[in-house]
Order: structure tokens, then sequence, then C-alpha cells
């Protein structure tokens, strides 16, 4: 990138005169070839939380935030929206498939590095977006997916334990893909990753259609531990185990459908 | 002619006038014109030659001919049920994609 920018600057008659104040030039050229990073956020029935997870968010500098207001019936869209930064609002819940899908489009017509996908119920530390990000600016991954199993998983209740541990049994069978932990939302993907990546699951089988685009347009992955905060505010908020049956089952037919 | 089978005629002939009326008005390909009428026609002959039914149950190891078309009956609409989901699946993605470029206007708007 830094390379391609010093390149233009050389061909460019703007930038031939910028070549004669070097501090000047050093000064573009470093604030151009800072990565790009979009934090995608999908928001449904947030709004004790959102706000929070924002202000933690530009506290650690990431400024490029899209909220994906799906729908909520309380107040989320307002609260997202004096925080001055992009708030994207679905006039019908359509899931948080789609609400992702919505928020990564929107993010590629800023042209970003990465786009990163974190959740609205504070379950996510901000200061792991760096250690996700990494791989993705050394070019050793497209995809960077985060896992609680790797790292600190506060207060997993034992039930979720099993039941994540199932899913990872699952994706395993169904795209041949091991991971430590296969439904974490949190996730990082390099523009070109963004870009190849089609969501078309409205729900929660998302998280096998990502594993299976991977797969398919053979994108690089990897995994990086991050915390995941269970808190009870985090887990009433949460998927509820018992539906996990039926999503397993989902993904499952979606996989025969395909 | 037994009740049973009046009513029989009577419902197949009015399944069939439906059939008729939707692939006028374009709502049903010819494929699918074929098929049903193939379905009603059939219930109609087997309602009034039994025998037949009972002719191809022992044909594939069944006894009593009325549990061929009970099995196929089912297996008839388990198939449906499946060409439903996919099309309701289908529908869910494009009611999704209307929904998030109405949300990019919205966007553009402010």
């Amino acid at each position: 990138m830094k390379e391609q920018l010093l390149k233009k600057i050389h061909e460019n008659k703007v930038g031939q005169a910028l070549e004669k104040i070097p501090i000047l030039k050093n000064k573009i050229v470093f604030l151009f070839s800072m990565t790009l990073i979009y934090i995608i956020i999908p928001a449904y029935e947030e709004e004790n939380s959102i706000g929070k997870v924002i202000d933690d968010l530009k506290k650690h500098g990431y400024e490029n935030i899209v909220v994906i207001d799906d729908g909520s019936t309380d107040s989320t869209f307002q609260i997202a929206k004096d925080k001055d930064i992009s708030v994207i609002r679905h006039v019908v819940n359509r899931g948080q498939g789609a609400a992702l899908e919505t928020g990564i489009q929107y993010a590629l017509t800023k042209d970003p590095d990465i786009v990163v996908t974190f959740d609205a119920d504070g379950q996510f530390l901000a200061e792991d977006i760096k250690r996700l990000c990494e791989p993705i600016k050394n070019k050793r991954a497209d995809v960077v997916l985060g896992s609680r199993f790797l790292g600190k998983a506060k207060n997993i209740p034992l039930i979720k334990k099993i039941v994540l541990k199932l899913g990872i049994l699952v994706v395993y069978l169904l795209y041949d893909i091991k991971l430590t932990d296969s439904q974490n939302g949190f996730r990082a993907f390099s523009g070109y990753a963004a870009s190849k990546i089609d969501i078309k699951s409205n729900g929660m089988e998302h998280a096998g259609e990502i594993l299976h685009e991977i797969k398919s347009k053979k994108l690089k992955y990897m995994e990086v531990p991050v915390t995941v905060v269970y808190t009870d505010y985090s887990i009433s908020k949460g998927q509820k185990s018992s539906k996990s049956i039926i999503l397993g089952l989902k993904m499952i037919l979606k996989k025969l459908m395909r | 002619m037994t009740i049973l089978q009046l009513l029989i005629l009577i419902f197949s002939f009015f399944a069939l006038s439906r059939v008729i009326l939707r692939t006028r008005d374009k709502k049903l390909t010819l494929y699918e014109f074929i098929f049903w009428v193939f379905v009603w026609a059939s219930v109609i002959f087997i309602a009034f030659f039994p025998g037949v039914s009972t002719f191809f149950a022992n044909l594939v190891g069944i006894d009593r001919g009325v549990d061929i078309l009970i099995y196929s009956g089912i297996g008839l609409l388990f198939y449906l049920i499946f060409r439903l989901y996919v099309k309701l699946e289908e529908l869910e993605q494009e009611f999704t994609v209307l929904v998030r470029e109405i949300s990019f206007i919205k966007k553009k708007e402010k």
C-alpha cells in the first residue's frame, strides 16, 4: 500500500512538488498508509449497551463505526445516531446475518482495508480488535476468526459450553474446517475477503455460511484468541442454547440445498 | 356408484377446473398443468377402478390398494412441503435484499 502511494506521488504533478518538502510528504504518506478499519455492529434491541460499546470503541481510536439497527423498536437507532457515526436502519427485523451483510456492503463502498464485525451487547473487548487485525495487516490471513476457547472466556455457562462444542463438531462435519469456536461473532475480514463473502442467510446460520464461503472462495483464515465476557445481560440477550438444535438442523439443511 | 365415488368425482372435477383456470391465467406452467391433470385424472380413475391400485400395490409388495395410495400421498406431500420451504427461503432472501436497498436509500437521503 505504501509503495503504491509513493509511486502515485512520483507520477503526479502535485506529488512532484511535494517531493521538495520531505517533511510534508512523509506526513501525507503516513496518513494515507494507515490501515482503514471499519467496525460493523449489528444491533437489535440493544439500547442498554450500544452506547457504551460505541464509546469504548472510540476510546480505543476506532472512528469508522457502522451500526446496523435491525428494525429495533427501542431507542437503539437514536442512541447510535447521536454518537456521530454511520447508522443504517432496516425497516423490518431481518436477523443478524442480514444485518451483517448490510454492514459489509455499506463498508465496502468506503474501500476499507479491514472490516471487523463486533457485537452490540458488550460481550467483546475493543482492545482485542488490534490483535484480530494484525494477521491481515501482515498478509498472513484474509479472514481472522475470534475464538473464546483459545482465549479467556469469562463465566461461560456450562450448557452454553456444551452447545458450542457440539457446534464445532457440526461445522467440522459439514464444512471440513477445524475450529476451536465456530459461533463467534468477532471476526476480521480483509477488504478483499469482505467483497468475496456473500451472506445470504438471514438468521444465525450465517456463522456456518461464512465458513462455507471461506472454504469455497479459498480464503486464508486463522483463529485468534479473544475474550468473551458473559454477564447476566449478555446471556439474556444472546442466543438461547435451546434454539441451537434448530440452528444445527437449519445449517445441515442449507448445506444439503446448496 | 357409491356416495364416496360421487364425492371424489365432484371434488376432482372442481380441482381440475381450478387447474385449467390457473393455467389460462398463466399462473401455472405447461409442465405444472400436465402434472396436476395427471394427478386428478388418476384419482378419478382409481375411484372407479379400485382394482388398478391393488394391482400396482401387489406389484411393489403392498397388500391393499388403498395403502399404496396413502403412502404415495404422504410422499407427495413431503415433496411439496420441501418445495414450499425452498420457495419461502428464496422469498425471505429477496425480502432482505429489498429491506437492505431501502436502508441504503434512506441513508443517502439524510
